[in-house]
């Protein structure tokens, strides 16, 4: 198989990057680029723990193929804290302690950014709705659930 | 395995009437890369259809909207016309897996991939949806009906793309609602599923009427004979018993893990007499 050349967008910087075309974007990134932030679940877009936003839309990275990404803007939790501040999610998770093994903390906190973007002010409902495809083992979620409305009650200013 | 992102569906179609081997058409590969990573297909070429003009746009049609091969259930679930047009339609679509899978998941991909499970199905043979194929052999439409063929079956042919999907235009007082049965609340495949489109007079009278049921069958099943038993009623008590015993009498559904026969049937009949109820008060019935 020959590679195919890709050149896009990681959390703002210009990458290019060597991928066979079977290849996915989960692969990718934690193969080629050296960003281990998504984790490998299922790899069949159940788990959610490979979460990547692909021009501002939240999707599975296991189900992107990495020659999609030519020409396209991909964040990763890399992207999310800002130097050593971390975003309000990543600290109300961390204050909270909403996680345990952490494995599916990276996917939880890219969709939940990618919810609070759409909607600043969700119930407990739609959060958990919209958190529906990451999946946690550890948890229980409540306190998952928690931190997201406390991190959105607190980028709200509320 | 080759992958190539033409810009135009003439080249699309080369490529695929040239692969001599397995191929798959990639939209939002939901199915696709499953196939893949589970090894359930090994393609020996992919050919991603998005950047083609078109694939990405919904687009209001004579007074319907036609919608892109490769847009998204997300994209869907934002276009408020198209929402309020066919509202059964885009929450049929949005039920298909998760936020994540939405982001990428496409209506045409659900048809293809043909499931006797999916979701979006029987919503678009409620609203006798036309699929506009593309192949060598030119362009031409076919009833979302007669696109499934058998499980994972299509009745396309070899290098067909399907470019889009139409959702016609409908009259005053319409309104269209799909159900379906899971054991969960969400992140699930139907159980048993129904669809239901219908048209009121100014009166709550029921004019037309288009009923479909999902997962009980190899393929969609389109129960045209129901037409009859609700068209001039206001879908009373025995109209919907009648609903639910014609439906449940259509099922030819399998027994696995998920349901069996009797619950599968059982169920298709309570959907679709739910979903007519939901319909009628969308297409401005008063229950």
């Amino acid at each position: 198989m020959s590679k195919i050349h890709v050149t896009t967008s990681i959390n703002g910087d210009s990458v290019e990057y060597l991928c066979e075309p079977d290849e996915s974007l989960l692969d990718v990134l934690r193969n080629h680029v050296g960003l281990t932030g998504a984790k490998e679940g299922c790899s069949t877009g159940d788990c959610g723990a490979c979460s990547v936003t692909l021009d501002g839309r939240l999707v599975c990275s296991c189900l992107v193929l990495g020659a999609e990404a030519e020409g396209r803007e991909i964040t990763t939790i890399e992207g999310m804290a800002d130097g050593d501040a971390l975003h309000p999610l990543q600290r109300h998770i961390l204050e909270g302690a909403a996680l345990q093994c952490g494995i599916c903390t990276p996917g939880i906190l890219i969709a939940a950014k990618a919810l609070l973007e759409k909607n600043p002010d969700p119930s407990e409902v739609e959060v958990r709705y919209w958190l529906a495809g990451n999946l946690c083992r550890c948890t229980g979620y409540d306190k998952i659930i928690r931190a997201v409305l406390n991190a959105a009650a607190e980028m709200r200013g509320a | 395995m080759q992958f190539h992102s033409p810009d135009t569906i003439e080249q699309a179609i080369e490529l695929l009437d040239e692969s001599r081997g397995i191929n798959r058409i990639l939209a939002g590969g939901t199915d696709v890369l499953v196939q893949l990573r589970l090894k359930l297909a090994t393609p020996d070429l992919i050919v991603d259809i998005k950047h083609i003009d078109g694939m990405r746009d919904i687009r209001a049609e004579n007074g319907g909207f036609r919608i892109g091969a490769a847009v998204s259930g997300a994209e869907m679930e934002e276009h408020a016309a198209l929402k309020s047009l066919w509202p059964g339609v885009v929450e049929a679509m949005a039920l298909v897996g998760s936020t994540q899978v939405q982001g990428r998941a496409t209506l045409t991909g659900n048809l293809c991939n043909a499931s006797p499970a999916a979701d979006s199905v029987p919503a678009m043979v409620a609203a006798q949806a036309v699929a506009t194929i593309v192949g060598p052999k030119g362009a031409r439409t076919c009833p979302v009906l007669d696109i499934p063929a058998g499980p994972g079956q299509t009745t396309l042919q070899k290098a067909e793309i399907i470019t889009s999907i139409y959702l016609p235009a409908r009259p005053q007082n319409s309104g269209d609602a799909y159900l379906r049965f899971i054991p969960r609340t969400e992140m699930d495949i139907a159980v048993s599923a129904a669809g239901v489109s219908l048209t009121l007079d100014g009166n709550d009278v029921v004019t037309d009427a288009k009923v479909a049921l999902g997962a009980v069958a190899p393929t969609v099943l389109s129960l045209d004979g129901v037409a009859e038993t609700l068209i001039g009623t206001k879908l009373d008590a025995d109209t919907l018993a009648k609903l639910q015993s014609t439906c449940a009498a259509a099922c030819k559904p399998i027994d696995d893990r998920r349901g069996t026969i009797a619950f599968r049937t059982k169920t298709a009949g309570v959907l679709a007499k739910r979903a007519a109820l939901i319909a009628y008060i969308r297409a401005g019935g008063t229950k």
